[in-house]
């Protein structure tokens, strides 16, 4: 019988792709061409890179949601019961070559998740990419048995993790003044996507290493 | 285009073997492997923004999340067995 | 046929791969494999048909980064669910539905 349902679904997946491909191959030209609209206002913008205007400026509100979705998952991560701090939760230091090996590459680290923000403005780079870098290294810290894993959030560590979505909101809201939602005025839009970017970063980072850091505890102690 | 076409099957395969195989941690060996392929694809496909990313959360992170997992699931099992 | 058909056909299959395998396998970590998977697929999907002409569009490439980031946001909750339900029940499986039928009013 089980087997059976597994020949069934095997079936039905393979019509599913052969019918995905076959509309596939037969689609016409696309009616709207979306890079010349966006080549046409990237000075606009306030970066020169067009993916970042895309995340940043023209869907700015898809990024604004993405960050929130993100804080979401990790707040339901924590809503979930995890082991409590104890002295067997205390990290254990790994080998001296791991050890070391980590002190020398998590400031280098922080340097490139910098500069990739930085560079997001003119070349592939940005928030997303920075933060996953600094995320990175939090889980390399861990590994090491230099960082503990979460239990309890401290204030600062909380600020952080909501910093990227506030500043966000703020400066979307505050430029509702002139416009609508996130709607930047051409002469700032360059500093206020660093300034969002910068503070997504932080958060991008916390949160990724956070989403790492909490589900090492996850789950009721035995 | 060549190249294209065996990135492709390359994909493939390791996502049919990732899904399939009966080693846990093996299949999620050959999860980064695929996440690290798409990277590849992503390259070729003129989307380096997508590259950098997936490489460092989508074979990165994901694969450092889900072998926790499987290493606590060992545990676990390690635990219950004798 | 250019480059990027292929990417979108392969894309398709991949889809398809998560599919089956979320649907046939019962073990929950190998369901959150699938899952990645038909994301990945689906991805390659959008950027590969937009970019069919072969000129770089960078909107569905802003779309793949976000959803590349929700994905693993989706995978990490997914995971600490399932290491939950682990800890509760002692497997990573779903526990099979039985039709009790004394109990016809459920």
């Amino acid at each position: 019988m089980k087997t059976l349902l597994n020949v069934v679904v095997l079936l039905l997946a393979s019509t599913l792709g052969l019918a995905l491909g076959w509309s596939m191959l037969d689609l016409p030209v696309a009616a709207v061409r979306l890079p010349e609209q966006v080549t046409a206002q990237l000075d606009m913008s306030g970066v020169a890179h067009p993916v970042t205007a895309v995340l940043l400026n023209f869907r700015g509100y898809d990024t604004l949601l993405e960050i929130a979705v993100l804080l979401a998952a990790l707040l339901g991560m924590l809503a979930l019961p995890r082991h409590v701090a104890g002295r067997e939760n205390r990290p254990v230091p790994a080998s001296t070559m791991l050890q070391t090996l980590a002190r020398l590459l998590v400031p280098l680290m922080v340097l490139v998740a910098g500069y990739v923000l930085w560079a997001g403005a003119y070349q592939p780079g940005g928030a997303f990419q920075a933060g996953a870098v600094l995320a990175g290294a939090g889980v390399l810290l861990h590994l090491a048995g230099l960082l503990p894993a979460w239990v309890t959030l401290g204030q600062t560590l909380r600020a952080g993790l909501a910093v990227g979505l506030l500043v966000f909101i703020a400066v979307g809201a505050a430029v509702m003044a002139q416009g609508t939602l996130l709607q930047y005025p051409p002469d700032w839009a360059g500093a206020l996507i660093l300034a969002i970017e910068a503070n997504l970063t932080l958060s991008i980072g916390l949160i990724l290493a956070g989403l790492y850091l909490v589900l090492t505890n996850s789950g009721e102690r035995a | 285009m060549i190249f294209d076409l065996l990135l492709a099957a390359a994909l493939l395969w390791s996502a049919a073997q990732a899904l399939t195989t009966p080693d846990l941690f093996r299949a999620v060996v050959l999860f980064i492997i695929f996440g690290l392929l798409m990277a590849l694809a992503w390259v070729r496909l003129n989307a380096p923004d997508i590259a950098l990313a997936e490489a460092a959360i989508g074979a990165g992170l994901t694969g450092a999340l889900l072998l926790d997992a499987v290493g606590h699931l060992r545990k676990k099992q390690r635990e219950r067995s004798p | 046929m250019s480059a990027a058909l292929v990417y979108a056909l392969t894309g398709a299959a991949l889809f398809v791969f998560g599919v089956a395998g979320l649907m046939l396998q019962p073990h929950l970590l190998r369901k959150i494999l699938a899952f990645n998977v038909m994301g990945s697929g689906v991805f390659l999907v959008l950027v590969g048909l937009g970019q069919r002409a072969g000129i770089p569009d960078p909107v569905p490439q802003a779309m793949v980064l976000t959803g590349i980031v929700v994905a693993i946001a989706a995978t990490a909750l997914a995971l600490a669910l399932a290491r939950q339900l682990l800890d509760l029940q002692g497997e990573m499986r779903l526990p099979e539905e039985e039709l009790d039928k004394d109990r016809l009013d459920v």
